[in-house]
């Protein structure tokens, strides 16, 4: 076959292209590994000893690596912030930042579901939950529902990239009658998998700091704020050491993107803060806890203290335009709202969910240093995962790499 | 109950509790209404799960030749493939094959549900050589169980707690108990809030009155709806119980418990060889393993066999009250018929079948 032909020996050149290049990229990537490994030794022991060597306990029974999985779907979401401009609006701008976005969202991708094995209690019996050769629990469990659009989403994102480079490739225009259709189901998909992710805890009525309505679409605001912000940080990586042209124009698009969003974000956590402290009610010392502590206990005190300052500077740095225009503030703002929104979308959301405990009992959680690890591990395969696909789509796009024949 | 009986993690301050006897009424067998035994009825055939995946013997088989190149059963194949290996390591060795893969436990019929038991009884005396009793009895027919705690009586002994953890071969490091009782200060109200669930001190404390808490066995229980693999589910006699070995350890369950009623495995479970109970069930106290959930099964073991669960017979002051409530004169049925009763949390819409009443 043909196809599979080039198929051949574009993952030979891709591996040629991916295993050559500059002092600083391998030192990068050998950084990475190292990190992989430290994550998988930390992992080893945490298979050998079980969860106990992670800071969860009965009373917080999730933490960060539950905190990672729901901040990292918002940034797999976030790509169709760049996909709908692109290949829905006909917006030629973004057609160069589209393929990272894409690239990011299955790099994201790969972290949640490494993160969610990561966290289960069981992960040799994993099978239990595939369809047809398990029991999925389907639809009444939101995680069956999550299990199907995150890896739905997974093969949108790889598939569709996948075509366009693959005709790049072979020096052919990708056609848009087959990619269209992929990228708007793509666009729909996209807010499903964040939606989905939110009502994972949304319809918890156990958990009062969870169930409440605005939890979806904060969910939303929030992924378009913190994903496109980390694509502008990518792009400006790329722009600057690789031969990939990213035209600042694209770069202020998205720009306007992560502001809008960042504004809404902004105006939901007010909303939130008004309802929850405002007449507060026995259902608001979860966010007592969070940003007063309850009882002298109050160890997420100084991460969401650094949490809302650094959004509220972003969103308002952001908001002007000759701020925002300035590339050197746009990526300072791009990059403490990352942070800001990684901490308040992270564990300052999912470990208040659980303190005070479903009889008032105030149990603090701190991550140990394994469960550090096997974090700091997984997002390093995230980053090496993104530069292998990146460094592939780049030489395809710049024309580098060709299928020979 | 005795005063040799001590909590787990106990200081050993509390050797002059009352030496009681299992009841209120001071007397150690029936004739109180707090003894009450289920009606022992007779086995029947389990109709009530819908077995919708009836198809768990070709999909295991199914799944063997798929799984013969994952790495999960590589040690098992070996072991089962060796030369040297003597008969009784094979045949370890293929009961940890069988029961890697195996289905629900919810979904099997009760010919497979009995092959499981008996590979768990024949594996126990494989390592241990010792045997023990596993039952795999399915709910009765016209039994929905209930339960009632006495406010008024509750003394915070914790008697209760002892005895389920050693009914229930919980794991002793770390000190898992179902049951909590929080000690509450007088004129305050049910205020859980400033209320004390791990308390060292002698009981009853001057000023306080206590209250336990375990799972309550909804009737509409959240944390069965969200289970992703059904691995825990309602029986037809109103017990949420948890299959062990399909529980995938994702802990979804225990954040939707309003009740703080689910409980973790964080290592690997260890009761010394003496103290394991071995009269078991499957559902029920069995040993676990690392990385799955379990909770208060109202001692399946013991309630489908017509007994109380050991909790109500440990208490020394009457205060727990279990029965069938569909039988109009067991206790359970006459304390909600007659007593001003409360649950917890019933705004969530849970329909917990564990009442609160005061004298």
């Amino acid at each position: 076959m043909g196809r599979l032909k080039v198929f051949k020996s574009l993952v030979k050149d891709s591996l040629d292209v991916t295993t050559r290049g500059s002092k600083k990229y391998h030192l990068w990537m050998g950084f990475l590994t190292l990190m992989m490994l430290i994550g998988m030794y930390c992992y080893s022991i945490q298979l050998e000893h079980g969860l106990s060597v992670t800071g969860m306990t009965d009373r917080v029974s999730w933490g960060l690596y539950i905190s990672n999985f729901t901040f990292l779907v918002g940034v797999a979401a976030a790509a169709v912030m760049l996909v709908m401009p692109t290949y829905v609006l006909k917006d030629i701008d973004f057609k160069q930042a589209v393929l990272i976005g894409e690239g990011l969202a299955v790099a994201a991708l790969i972290m949640c579901l490494a993160f969610v094995i990561a966290d289960m209690g069981g992960p040799s019996v994993l099978w239990h939950m595939i369809p047809g050769i398990g029991v999925f629990n389907f639809p009444n469990s939101m995680l069956t529902w999550d299990v199907i659009v995150l890896n739905g989403y997974l093969f949108i994102n790889i598939t569709i990239p996948f075509y366009i480079l693959f005709r790049h490739y072979q020096g052919k225009e990708s056609k848009s009658s087959v990619y269209v259709p992929g990228a708007f189901i793509s666009v729909f998909w996209a807010v499903a998998i964040h939606l989905v992710t939110a009502f994972l805890y949304q319809g918890l009525q156990a958990r009062p700091f969870w169930n409440n309505a605005l939890l979806g679409p904060r969910f939303l605001a929030s992924a378009f704020a913190a994903g496109p912000a980390l694509i502008i940080l990518v792009l400006a990586v790329i722009r600057t050491y690789t031969s990939f042209k990213v035209e600042d124009k694209t770069i202020k698009k998205i720009a306007m993107v992560v502001t809008v969003a960042a504004q809404i974000n902004l105006i939901m956590l007010i909303s939130e803060l008004f309802k929850e402290f405002y007449a507060p009610t026995h259902h608001s010392e979860s966010a007592y806890y969070l940003f007063f502590g309850l009882h002298g206990k109050d160890a997420l005190l100084p991460w969401i203290w650094t949490a809302i300052p650094l959004n509220v500077l972003a969103t308002v740095l952001l908001t002007f335009h000759k701020l925002r225009n300035n590339f050197k503030v746009l990526f300072f703002s791009c990059f403490i709202l990352f942070i800001a929104i990684w901490i308040e979308k992270g564990f300052g959301l999912i470990v208040p969910g659980f303190i005070p405990g479903p009889y008032g009992k105030i149990a603090e959680y701190l991550p140990t240093g394994i469960e550090i690890g096997v974090t700091l591990g997984i997002w390093a395969l995230g980053a090496f995962v993104f530069t292998i696909l990146a460094k592939t789509a780049i030489s395809i796009e710049t024309g580098k790499l060709r299928y020979k024949n | 109950m005795g005063s040799n009986k001590k909590k787990w993690f106990s200081l050993n301050l509390s050797n002059n509790k009352p030496n009681g006897t299992s009841c209120g009424c001071g007397k150690s067998s029936d004739g109180c209404g707090s003894h009450n035994p289920t009606p022992n009825k007779d086995e029947r055939t389990k109709d009530g799960f819908e077995q919708v995946f009836d198809v768990k013997m070709s999909r295991r088989t199914a799944f063997k030749q798929l799984a013969a190149s994952l790495a999960i059963g590589a040690g098992a194949v070996s072991t089962s493939c060796s030369i040297i290996a003597g008969d009784e390591s094979k045949e370890k060795a293929q009961i940890d094959w069988e029961e890697q893969f195996k289905g629900n436990y919810k979904l099997m019929s009760d010919d497979e549900k009995k092959a499981t038991v008996d590979r768990l009884v024949r594996s126990y005396q494989l390592r241990t050589g010792k045997t023990l009793n596993m039952s795999s009895k399915n709910a009765e027919k016209d039994v929905l169980f209930g339960y009632a705690f006495n406010i008024s009586k509750c003394q915070g002994y914790m008697d209760c707690v002892s005895a389920c953890v050693e009914e229930n071969n919980q794991d002793r490091n770390s000190q898992m108990q179902y049951i909590r009782i929080h000690e509450m200060k007088d004129g305050k109200g049910f205020n859980f809030n400033e209320a004390d669930d791990n308390y060292y001190h002698e009981v009853p404390a001057e000023g306080h009155f206590y209250m336990g808490t375990q799972c309550f066995h909804c009737d509409n229980p959240p944390c069965v709806e969200v289970c992703p693999v059904q691995a825990t589910w309602r029986e037809d006699d109103g017990l949420v119980v948890v299959d062990y070995d399909w529980c995938v350890g994702c802990r979804y369950c225990m954040a939707a418990c309003p009740y703080d009623g689910r409980r973790f495995n964080w290592s690997k479970p260890e009761v010394p060889e003496e103290e394991i109970n071995k009269n078991q069930h499957y559902l029920g106290n069995r040993m676990r393993k690392k990385g799955v959930m379990e909770k208060c099964t109202f001692c399946v073991q013991r309630s489908r066999v017509g007994k109380n669960p050991a909790c109500v017979e440990a208490c020394p002051t009457g205060a727990r009250i279990f029965g069938n409530l569909l039988d109009p004169n067991s206790t359970i049925r006459w304390v909600l018929e007659n007593k001003k009763v409360f649950r917890l949390k019933e705004d969530l819409g849970t329909e917990p079948k564990f009442w609160y009443f005061m004298d």
